[in-house]
């Protein structure tokens, strides 16, 4: 291990609209390993949280083994090193050590949560599960049981069938069209030697992005890195993801489902995060649909008519495509006339555009509500690892404010057509009195 | 704008006491770095209760206004008014006519929702620091400025009725739920869903709506919660300036619900649908509250719950799930914070091939266990740490704390209950845990609830 120990740090505020405290400055660090790591050193509560990310995720799954990195994830704290589920569970107890694992679907991601005072079983657990998971018989097939009820239960769940059909319909043939939870088949297949070659393939420090928020110094998160990631391979052992554009544009997909609500899935092509129109997008999809209560179709859909408790849209950016993807659910004989203001709405907003006031304050709200994503260590770290994988740079959340006064009315209107002058691809799931065909 | 030149020395009065407590039993050193302002609360002269949190990490506030009203105080055959109301709220005042406050908090960057339970409703706003004031303003405005009509009303009433298909109707266990909650009281209103009963949600009307909020909204029935970058003497200059221009008006009573008769009878309910892939039960015990329970009854029920199904290590997963393999999953919870006598519940759902008799009488088993023998002291050790833990936890999330809070003063309870509590749990003993699962796991203070299936197939087409 090299001896030098670097500390790269950009003293950033956090860029607040005009306050600015010295408490929140990132700092690139590089552990004496050489892993690399940005931390948010406060020690007003005695806590460390740390986030990462490994390349991988649900798309590491083999086409035929669907679920395995939900597996591994739902097995990780199951037992490793020489301690049984039994004492590793105890040993999370005991000190009141949080351990999070989630197969998305582009990274395997982790946190860790930990009473300062007992960290160093915290890094030692960790350690031991990202290194040495034991996969044994008992937990495995417990497991195994739990997630194909999770799954059995799904298919019966008019928001997870929506949901799984959409992804299936728009991706095919591809990882992301894959139900990332697996199907019951699909979970029986798995074996150890599965489970142990997604560990050994997947965690690596090539691939690997942390954060980490809490009493904690440069020289003492070095440390901490190096012992919970050290001992991992240097080089990921991955299979190429291909690029993909969705499928099923203008296709609406009817399921019957006697439920006394319906469901309804919507979306279309987004847009990259690297893309120079993602700020425009970004504010055109907030005032569309993005904006909680705010939004045109929260207006028409809710506030107008009472239709539905709920509608939303989002971009989703991930690394190999990108989608705009929506969702609301009301009554049975009033999803066609939900459908019909959606798709109308959809229609405006990529004829018309936004308007001046629409666009200004949209920026006011994202410019605004930037800093509630950052008052709690954990919600910090998840933001220093998002901002790392999007490759953003350390100043982006000085940099911010300013990209989206950028945008211009003219831009935001060229992008709303650009993001929505499509076809959805649309999922009913409800009972039989549902939309007609309109497509 | 400003920047607390002390963040380091920082902290809330509660991490004192907490380390100390933590300090015993997981050997925590005790910070030096803790000089300690505390949770502060005062009145103002029209009666409403104030509690600020200071956090001074982030220069964001959370704003929250609870009334100490909910379902539970709702007129029989207006279910749902209390929940209908607090959409309602968000329909105009005559000073800021509909939209004005969410769109001005829109424009600052505000996040803005309300929740409605049994003893309590709430509204909150989360801000940067600096709009503390204009959020006050505006709330304190709607408290008694509010105008509805006929169109707004029937309108929103379609939305509530939305609601309660996604929470509810679209559920199976939650439809179940709402009928163990049913058969658990008799007599107390806590029968009723929060979000009503269909049948009179349909029926809620303007005036229904005004004439709760005329009865119950005013300064002396609610308490603002301020957590975040502000000191005390700010929140209370600006509160002063907003909420303490609103008239007194004379007290509410106190609050007494009908009580429960002696509860004889062991209740079961069995719900069937379509849609239910593996047999279910859920079951519940009426039990006191951290309210109404005598000594610490409530910390031992919460120690009880952690011990019997609170995570991996609770001897409902072990048994059932772990070695037996009858249940994917088995746990058990307390709902403390009530106004009057609340719940105690289990549940487990089946394994494949495992009847819903055969994992019933494996909880049975569990539970007498602790009847008959009692807990480990190493488990109930075990417990106490994680829970404790959980305390310094919240410390982290300003919301979690303003919740905390506004909950405890809604229900009956106090700041510095709440503060006590870690000390509190760390003082109950194993004896006072099997005593108080003798006094209240008692079947006939139960209801158990069976989810099962009434099989299907579902259809599909492609147009």
């Amino acid at each position: 291990m090299s001896r030098l120990f670097t500390a790269l740090v950009f003293a950033l505020a956090l860029a607040f609209a005009g306050t600015a405290c010295a408490a929140s400055k990132i700092e690139e660090i590089v552990s004496p390993g050489g892993i690399k790591a940005w931390l948010v050193r406060d020690n007003t509560v005695p806590l460390l949280s740390l986030d990462y990310a490994f390349t991988g995720g649900a798309n590491a799954d083999p086409a035929d083994k669907p679920g395995l990195a939900h597996m591994v994830g739902a097995l990780l704290d199951e037992g490793a090193g020489d301690l049984d589920s039994r004492t590793f569970q105890e040993r999370m107890e005991e000190k009141a050590i949080q351990l999070g694992f989630t197969a998305a679907r582009d990274q395997f991601r982790g946190s860790l949560r930990s009473l300062s005072a007992n960290l160093g079983e915290a890094e030692n657990l960790l350690r031991l599960a990202l290194t040495a998971p034991r996969f044994d018989e008992e937990p495995v097939a417990r497991i195994r049981d739990q997630l194909q009820a999770q799954v059995l239960r799904a298919t019966t769940s008019p928001n997870d069938i929506a949901s799984k059909r959409w992804w299936a319909e728009a991706f095919p043939d591809h990882p992301y069209g894959r139900p990332g939870h697996g199907t019951a088949e699909s979970l029986a297949l798995i074996t150890v030697d599965d489970l142990k070659a997604y560990v050994r393939n997947t965690f690596a420090r090539d691939t690997l992005t942390i954060g980490i928020v809490g009493d904690i110094d440069v020289e003492g998160a070095g440390r901490l890195i190096d012992r919970i990631f050290g001992a991992l391979p240097a080089k990921a052992n991955l299979t190429p993801v291909p690029d993909v554009a969705m499928h099923g544009l203008g296709e609406r997909i009817v399921v019957n489902l006697d439920v006394p609500q319906t469901v309804i899935s919507f979306g279309g092509p987004g847009l990259g995060r690297s893309d120079p129109d993602f700020f425009a997008a970004y504010l055109v999809n907030h005032i569309y649909g993005g904006g909680s209560m705010t939004s045109r179709l929260y207006h028409e859909v809710r506030e107008k008519r009472g239709l539905a408790y709920g509608v939303r849209t989002s971009l989703v950016w991930m690394d190999h495509a990108n989608i705009t993807s929506g969702g609301t659910a009301t009554r049975a004989d009033k999803a066609g006339e939900t459908l019909a203001i959606i798709e109308e709405e959809t229609r405006r907003m990529a004829a018309e555009g936004p308007t001046q006031e629409e666009l200004d304050k949209a920026k006011a709200y994202l410019k605004g509500s930037y800093a509630l994503s950052f008052d709690t260590s954990s919600k910090i770290a998840g933001q220093l690892v998002q901002i790392q994988l999007d490759k953003l740079g350390i100043d982006y959340p000085e940099r911010r404010g300013a990209m989206l006064d950028a945008v211009t009315l003219a831009d935001a209107r060229r992008v709303a057509k650009r993001l929505l002058d499509t076809k959805l691809l649309t999922l009913v799931v409800g009972r039989a009195q549902g939309p007609s065909k309109t497509n | 704008m400003r920047c607390a030149g002390t963040l380091r020395a920082f902290t809330l009065h509660i991490f004192i006491r907490l380390l100390a407590f933590l300090s015993l039993c997981l050997a925590l050193p005790a910070s030096s770095a803790l000089a300690a302002p505390s949770v502060t609360q005062f009145n103002l002269a029209n009666g409403l209760a104030v509690v600020v949190i200071p956090d001074h990490r982030t220069p964001v506030v959370t704003h929250m206004l609870w009334y100490r009203v909910g379902a539970a105080d709702e007129v029989t055959g207006k279910s749902g008014i209390a929940h209908f109301l607090e959409h309602l709220m968000f329909k105009g005042t005559a000073k800021n006519p509909a939209g004005r406050f969410s769109q001005q908090l829109a424009s600052i960057g505000g996040q803005e929702n309300a929740f409605t339970s049994s003893d309590y409703t709430g509204y909150f706003q989360r801000t940067s620091r600096e709009h503390l004031g204009t959020l006050m303003e505006f709330e304190a405005d709607r408290m008694t400025g509010l105008v509805l009509t006929d169109d707004v009303v029937a309108s929103e009433r379609n939305v509530i009725l939305e609601e309660r298909n996604q929470r509810i109707d679209n559920e199976p266990s939650a439809r179940l739920g709402e009928q163990v909650q049913a058969a658990q009281y008799l007599n107390h209103p806590y029968h009723r869903p929060t979000i009503g009963w269909r049948h009179e949600m349909e029926t809620l009307d303007r005036v229904d709506a005004l004439n709760f909020y005329r009865l119950y909204y005013q300064p002396d029935n609610a308490v603002l919660i301020v957590a975040g970058d502000v000191t005390p003497e700010e929140v209370k200059e600006l509160a002063e300036k907003t909420y303490g221009k609103l008239e007194r008006r004379p007290a509410l009573g106190p609050r007494i619900r009908p009580k429960e008769p002696p509860q004889i009878v062991e209740r079961r309910v069995t719900f069937a649908d379509l849609r239910v892939t593996q047999p279910s039960l859920q079951r519940s015990y009426l039990v006191p509250s951290y309210t109404t329970a005598k000594e610490n009854e409530a910390e031992a029920l919460d120690l009880l719950a952690f011990i019997l199904g609170g995570g991996s290590n609770s001897r409902l997963n072990r048994s059932l799930v772990m070695e037996k393999r009858l249940a994917t999953t088995a746990g058990a919870w307390f709902q403390g914070t009530s106004l009057d006598d609340t719940r105690f519940g289990v549940y487990a759902t089946a394994a494949a091939g495992a009847s819903l008799e055969r994992v019933e009488s494996a909880i049975d088993a569990e539970i007498e266990l602790v009847l008959d023998k009692g807990v480990t002291a190493e488990e109930l050790e075990r417990s106490k740490s994680r829970m404790i833990a959980d305390y310094v936890y919240a410390q982290d999330n300003q919301s979690t704390l303003a919740r905390q809070y506004g909950a405890a003063l809604t229900t009956g309870s106090s700041v510095e209950a709440v503060l006590a509590r870690p000390e509190r749990l760390r003082a109950v003993t194993a004896d006072q845990v099997r005593d108080a699962a003798r006094r209240y796991l008692d079947k006939r203070r139960s209801v158990t609830g069976y989810l099962i299936r009434e099989g299907a197939p579902r259809e599909e087409k492609k147009s």
